[in-house]
């Protein structure tokens, strides 16, 4: 095993500047760009490619619109990176998704005053999902692409026993002020969607626990060579079943905002699973573990999200959506091999 | 089978050794036992709830059920085999319906070209399933979602129902019977002989299993592992698109829908795993497929004549493949690996 000790190194583009204690904040900067990869001027080209056609996209309020968008998806990535960075995969987040929110409108049933308890609610569920998901995989080795499979399947019947095929229930207005609501009177852009704040915070705490936490590191070094993790006496299990933890409660708050911005509906989280990991794959995550960053992430679920809209704005059917996604992310992912097989 | 084969992960010991070890391990009686007690069970409960369960009609009409599903898993059997996996074949089954049904537009002078029209696609997608993955290095999960995607774009955006009408004479796939037995439970039987046959007593197949268990090893070993994985991919799709054939043959017209409404994708993945083949790749087989298409077919039929509601069939379709995947695990640790 000789490439033992360089799959450890920290593959985040903050991290893998070592030497970088006497160099210049340009330098670093220049660094850290090249590290981030390709996805940013892709995400800057296709901005660029929407105001071309629709210069009120550069409008704040328009531009913000947009993120809101986003919002749900970016929040899902970035918890489905920490599972993919510890070598991992979770199917299940998007059957996850359609539980938080038909559950949500079924026990909230317009009564504002449920909102909060039910919340709570939520976060145990994801919480319970995230745990399931690590303990089946971590403790009974089941490879976790079947484990979250089995469970993708048990929580979409209980969806089906939920909604029996047609949601029952309604979330109140505080509920959905998650995903829709205005944060008004806001300084030089007026009001400010209060999903783009909570993307915000959620963007720095991963971007805290995952780059700049021993937990991190762990999880990097588990995700990169598990057999050497192990022996550096890291608690190789234990990483990883909080990876799915902070998964499924990233699938909660996506659900929680796309239950305010979409509404209730029986195929509200239909894809997403798919679509968090192409976020991961597009920002530089490697299937398989050991490389992955939150801003990159990020920055994957914007280009998917700015794509949507380029296609839409060009008029193109919305099933060509698909494709174009497919052909990006095989672009993506072929690139990225390409350039790693280069660096070594 | 009593002990599992270990792929040598330093090259120790002879490949030929790794070679005979692993082919061993198509021995899936234990997943044949789960099979009958499943079976059982079913049995047992389906009758003490005043239904019928043994009978020729159920039994044919579960073995036709397992005839769509069957050839797509044998397929995927064989890319898992070699280390890889395909999400696509959900799609490319809805082409094949469409496709087909379209050439064909109830022509029977038809048939053959579109038999030869959907092969020839299928080996199209199969080769840049496995050029993506051995010459591109794309992650088997990422190329093959992505052809996935770019296959549904391009059915949804052309097609947003039945189109074209198979030929009457080509209706016999999905309905005809030699004797008493449908040509489809022949077309299945023949299509697990031949992947069997492949695995067990020709070179690629052998290849395959050394790829599958360690690439690396077996590259090393002088097999030529891209060809291996790609004419693995080309194998899976072209079952996808006899999946596809028989589908049509049923359904009389071809319609996006087909593939990604049965779950062809991950059902064929499931199958393949509930039937003890390692998602890693190297070890299992045709026959454990086999078993585990029936298993879920029996869950299927047991859970219809009961009249359950179909999320409590999710749910134990979702327990039991995680179950079986559990104990395989369990086992293979305790054997000391």
């Amino acid at each position: 095993m000789t490439g033992g000790l360089t799959q450890i190194t920290p593959p985040s583009p903050e991290l893998a500047i070592p030497n970088a204690v006497d160099a210049g904040w340009r330098d670093r900067l220049v660094r850290s760009l090249r590290g981030a990869g390709p996805i940013f001027v892709i995400l800057v080209v296709l901005l660029v490619l929407i105001t071309l056609r629709n210069p009120n996209f550069a409008k704040p309020s328009v531009f913000l619109a947009f993120l809101k968008a986003a919002a749900p998806l970016a929040i899902l990535a970035a918890g489905q990176l920490f599972v993919i960075v510890s070598g991992e995969i979770d199917l299940s987040v998007g059957s996850l998704i359609t539980v938080v929110v038909t559950s949500a409108a079924l026990m909230i049933a317009g009564n504002p005053a449920l909102a909060l308890p039910v919340i709570a609610v939520l976060f145990g569920i994801g919480i319970l999902v995230g745990l399931v998901n690590g303990v089946v995989t971590t403790r009974l080795g089941v490879p976790s692409f079947i484990a979250t499979l089995g469970m993708l399947l048990v929580l979409s019947g209980g969806i089906f026993y939920l909604t029996g095929g047609a949601p029952r229930g309604s979330l109140s207005e505080n509920f959905r002020a998650f995903g829709r609501g205005n944060i008004e009177g806001f300084p030089v852009i007026g009001r400010l969607p209060i999903s783009v704040v909570i993307l915000l915070v959620i963007a720095i705490v991963a971007w805290w626990l995952l780059h700049r936490t021993n937990f991190g590191q762990q999880l990097v070094a588990t995700g990169g060579n598990s057999r050497a993790a192990q022996l550096a006496g890291i608690d190789i299990k234990a990483v990883r079943t909080v990876a799915f933890i902070l998964s499924g409660i990233s699938a909660v708050i996506a659900g929680i905002l796309l239950g305010g911005f979409a509404g209730v509906s029986a195929q509200v989280g239909q894809t997403f699973e798919f679509q968090a990991i192409s976020a991961a794959v597009l920002g530089g995550a490697v299937l398989g573990g050991g490389r992955g960053s939150i801003p990159t992430t990020i920055a994957g679920a914007l280009t998917l999200q700015a794509l949507f809209t380029l296609l839409n704005l060009y008029g193109f059917p919305t099933p060509i959506r698909d494709s174009v996604q497919g052909l990006i992310i095989i672009g993506a992912v072929a690139y990225a091999s390409y350039r790693l097989r280069g660096a070594r | 089978m009593t002990t599992p084969p270990v792929t040598m992960p330093g090259g120790r010991g002879s490949r030929i050794e790794a070679i005979r070890s692993s082919v061993a391990s198509t021995n899936a009686a234990p997943i044949y036992l789960v099979l009958f007690v499943v079976f059982l069970a079913a049995w047992l409960i389906v009758s003490l709830a005043g239904g019928h369960f043994v009978t020729i009609d159920n039994l044919t009409s579960m073995l036709v059920r397992s005839v769509a599903l069957g050839i797509v898993a044998a397929g995927q059997t064989v890319v898992i085999l070699a280390g890889s996996l395909d999400l696509s074949v959900a799609y490319l089954i809805s082409v094949s319906a469409l496709i087909s049904s379209l050439i064909m537009n109830g022509e029977p002078s038809r048939i053959v070209v579109a038999v030869l029209a959907v092969i020839g696609i299928a080996v199209i997608v199969g080769l840049a399933n496995g050029l993506l993955v051995t010459k591109l290095r794309v992650n088997a999960f990422i190329a093959t979602l992505g052809v996935g995607l770019i296959l549904r774009g391009l059915l949804n955006a052309a097609f947003d129902n039945f189109a074209g009408k198979v030929a009457p004479q080509f209706e016999v796939l999905g309905y005809g019977t030699l004797g008493p037995i449908p040509w489809s439970v022949i077309v299945l039987a023949a299509t697990m002989l031949g992947v069997w046959f492949l695995l067990r007593s020709t070179r690629f197949g052998h290849h395959l299993y050394a790829v599958g268990g360690n690439e690396e090893t077996a590259r090393l070993s002088g097999v030529r592992s891209h060809r291996v994985v790609i004419g693995a991919h080309i194998l899976c799709s072209l079952a996808a698109v006899l999946t596809g054939l028989f589908l049509v043959a049923r359904i009389r017209a071809g319609a996006p829908w087909i593939g990604p409404d049965g779950g062809y994708d991950l059902e064929s993945i499931a199958a393949v795993v509930v039937g003890g083949t390692a998602l890693a790749g190297g070890r299992g087989g045709v026959w454990g497929t086999f078993a585990g298409v029936l298993i879920l077919a029996i869950i299927d039929n047991a859970f219809n004549a009961l009249q359950f509601n179909s999320f409590v069939k999710d749910v134990v379709r979702g327990v039991i493949i995680v179950a079986a995947v559990a104990i395989y695990a369990q086992r293979e640790r305790r054997a000391g690996r």
